[in-house]
């Protein structure tokens, strides 16, 4: 390990060192329960981290003994992690204060977290993976029940600890078993051995492998038979940990999956694309069929995300180099819409009270003109309609689908979509045309907040109106994979 | 490649087998005369001081999860010795990375009150 090495390791190092001074701030500050400084420290680490990626742009290099491996592709995610963070710390800063969530472990376990998404982007090396999915997950774990006093949180929590230690059982078998047959840990030894054996004298444990890491990658992204947890814990958790990880983990897991499956299982892609095919559908299909029936708004994002997942697995099955890089471009897009809209929520949170319910909105667009016009794109955006980042990146999936003569998944998304329109605009319709049954609380808006909501409402518009940028670095980062 | 496992398999069965023979032997062939005493359950010859299920305070489990962490560390620190030589040192900056981490970790563990037993 030379310089050179720790070099490539920077944004790691920062990351890691701001979590552990962020943790000892706050358990030696006098009063850490809601302090704003802190996230403010969390949200410096988040422009070092930035500028730091910048040093490696272009440059494959490979660290931990060839095990992680900084290119494009996982610049590319690592900018993601950070418009997620940036986003994320600036909507909790308040909502923090407001929760009374101790703030020096929750920033902390934000960024170590991160640390743990970075790694699983690019890991090249099964060991490595799993290592940095329980990074990524351990913390998130722990955040899901942040408050304390509330039964859903811990229940929220303790569901989320418990199947996804039982998915990671199976991935962690399912990696065994790739290397039982093939007798490499690395991607790149593995994919040799699997270009110079004949097919029919590999042992036929590798397909089980694969399946069991289909299995907990289904688990981390919410894919169809494995994503009964999500509502439960995306509803229980606090709502910025929600954002967080609807967003977060399910980039993490995306960029995981994209890279090991393209660039060592890409011999089987006949093999596993049936298979994925099928979970994409349904995925979308319960998503947006349970979601059609959601009271309350945040459980109805819950069901959205697992719908949103669905669309990704679509650009997934489709394979070619357009849908590996509109994974890219949608989990950017993601990240803006989803984590605006759940600010939102987290604005008309009170202690005890936390206003999630459809009728919460009835009449917003009368008394907060410009939060209704904020949760409006956000819902427009993520129901698939120009000019928002939603629509260029569903247009970009299904053209993809469309592009590799999968002319009925392309259907079946496009249908899908259609259907989640009616959940999407209904948040809308209370807005706009509903009168309140109760008076609309008072809502404060701290200027985190607000700067959070623009940053978001400007990505959505920016990426669905100037979308070329953006594609055209997806399209580079997938070039770099392969 | 799996006949090598032939015998672990043949040694799992034997212990198997002869555990399950014992308990089925002694069901069908011993007498039962139970006693008070007897039927009590079995603690390192004292007797019981009470009912099993009373609760337990939560710092057992803060203690033993600490002592977990801060165990393990001395695992890692072994091999470590033992190729201290070999990896000279960077081992020596790589594990005092290591151990400030840990530091770093027992400082909030005891500023937050963990190690105190009120």
């Amino acid at each position: 390990m030379n310089l050179n090495q720790i070099m490539t390791l920077l944004p790691l190092i920062i990351l890691a060192s701001f979590a552990m001074g962020i943790l000892l701030i706050g358990a030696f500050a006098k009063n850490a329960k809601g302090t704003s400084t802190i996230g403010y420290i969390a949200l410096a680490s988040m422009v070092f981290v930035f500028l730091s990626l910048f040093l490696f742009v272009g440059k494959g290099k490979m660290a931990f003994g060839s095990m992680m491996r900084m290119d494009v592709y996982s610049i590319f995610f690592n900018l993601v992690f950070v418009v997620i963070g940036v986003l994320t710390i600036l909507a909790s800063i308040s909502y923090v204060k407001i929760t009374g969530i101790h703030s020096g472990e929750y920033y902390a376990l934000i960024l170590f977290s991160m640390i743990g998404m970075m790694l699983m982007a690019s890991s090249t090396n099964l060991v490595m993976l799993f290592i940095s999915l329980e990074m990524m997950s351990i913390p998130i774990y722990i955040m899901a029940g942040f408050l304390r006093n509330d039964d859903r949180s811990i229940e929220a929590s303790m569901k989320y600890f418990l199947l996804g230690a039982f998915a990671s059982g199976f991935f962690l078998y399912g990696l065994t078993l790739i290397y039982i047959s093939t007798g490499a840990t690395s991607y790149q030894a593995i994919a040799n051995f699997i270009a110079g054996t004949q097919r029919w004298n590999l042992s036929k444990l590798i397909w089980v492998g694969i399946a069991f890491i289909t299995i907990g990658f289904g688990f981390k992204v919410a894919a169809f038979p494995f994503h009964a947890w999500t509502p439960d814990v995306y509803e229980g958790a606090p709502t910025s940990v929600t954002a967080y990880m609807a967003t977060g983990v399910k980039a993490a897991a995306f960029a995981a999956l994209v890279r090991i499956f393209f660039s060592v299982f890409s011999p089987f892609q006949h093999d596993w694309t049936s298979i994925m095919w099928l979970i994409a559908v349904l995925t979308m299909t319960v998503g947006n069929f349970t979601a059609l029936v959601q009271k309350n708004v945040k459980r109805m994002l819950a069901y959205s995300s697992i719908a949103h997942a669905g669309y990704l697995l679509v650009a997934f099955v489709a394979g070619n180099a357009m849908g590996r890089s509109s994974i890219l471009f949608y989990l950017l897009a993601y990240a803006f819409m989803n984590i605006g809209a759940f600010t939102i929520l987290m604005v008309m949170a009170k202690k005890n009270d936390y206003h999630e319910d459809l009728d919460s909105f009835a009449g917003l667009g009368f008394k907060y003109p410009l939060t209704a016009l904020a949760m409006s794109v956000f819902m427009f955006s993520m129901a698939g309609i120009p000019p928002t980042a939603g629509f260029i990146g569903k247009f970009y999936i299904f053209s993809a689908a469309v592009k590799s003569h999968d002319y009925w998944l392309a259907v079946i998304g496009v249908l899908n979509s259609a259907v989640s329109v009616y959940y999407y605009l209904r948040v809308v319709v209370y807005m706009y045309f509903k009168e309140p049954e109760e008076e609309i609380p008072t809502y404060r808006f701290s200027a985190p907040t607000v700067f959070s909501i623009v940053l978001a409402v400007w990505g959505v518009l920016q990426l669905g109106i100037l979308p070329g940028d953006i594609l055209n670095i997806a399209r580079h980062s997938i070039m770099a994979l392969m | 490649m799996l006949r090598a496992y032939l015998p672990i398999l043949i040694l799992f069965l034997v212990a198997f087998g002869f555990a399950a023979f014992a308990v089925v032997a002694s069901y069908l062939l011993g007498q039962r005369k139970p006693t008070r005493v007897k039927i009590a359950p079995y603690e390192c010859g004292i007797s019981t001081p009470g009912y099993g299920k009373t609760r337990i305070p939560l710092r057992y489990y803060t203690v033993a999860m600490l002592f977990l962490l801060f165990d393990l560390e001395v695992v890692f620190l072994y091999p470590w010795a033992v190729t201290y030589k070999k990896l000279g040192l960077f081992g020596l900056v790589e594990m005092m990375v290591f151990i400030g981490i840990l530091l770093v970790g027992y400082v909030y563990v005891w500023k937050k009150g963990a190690l105190e037993w009120d």
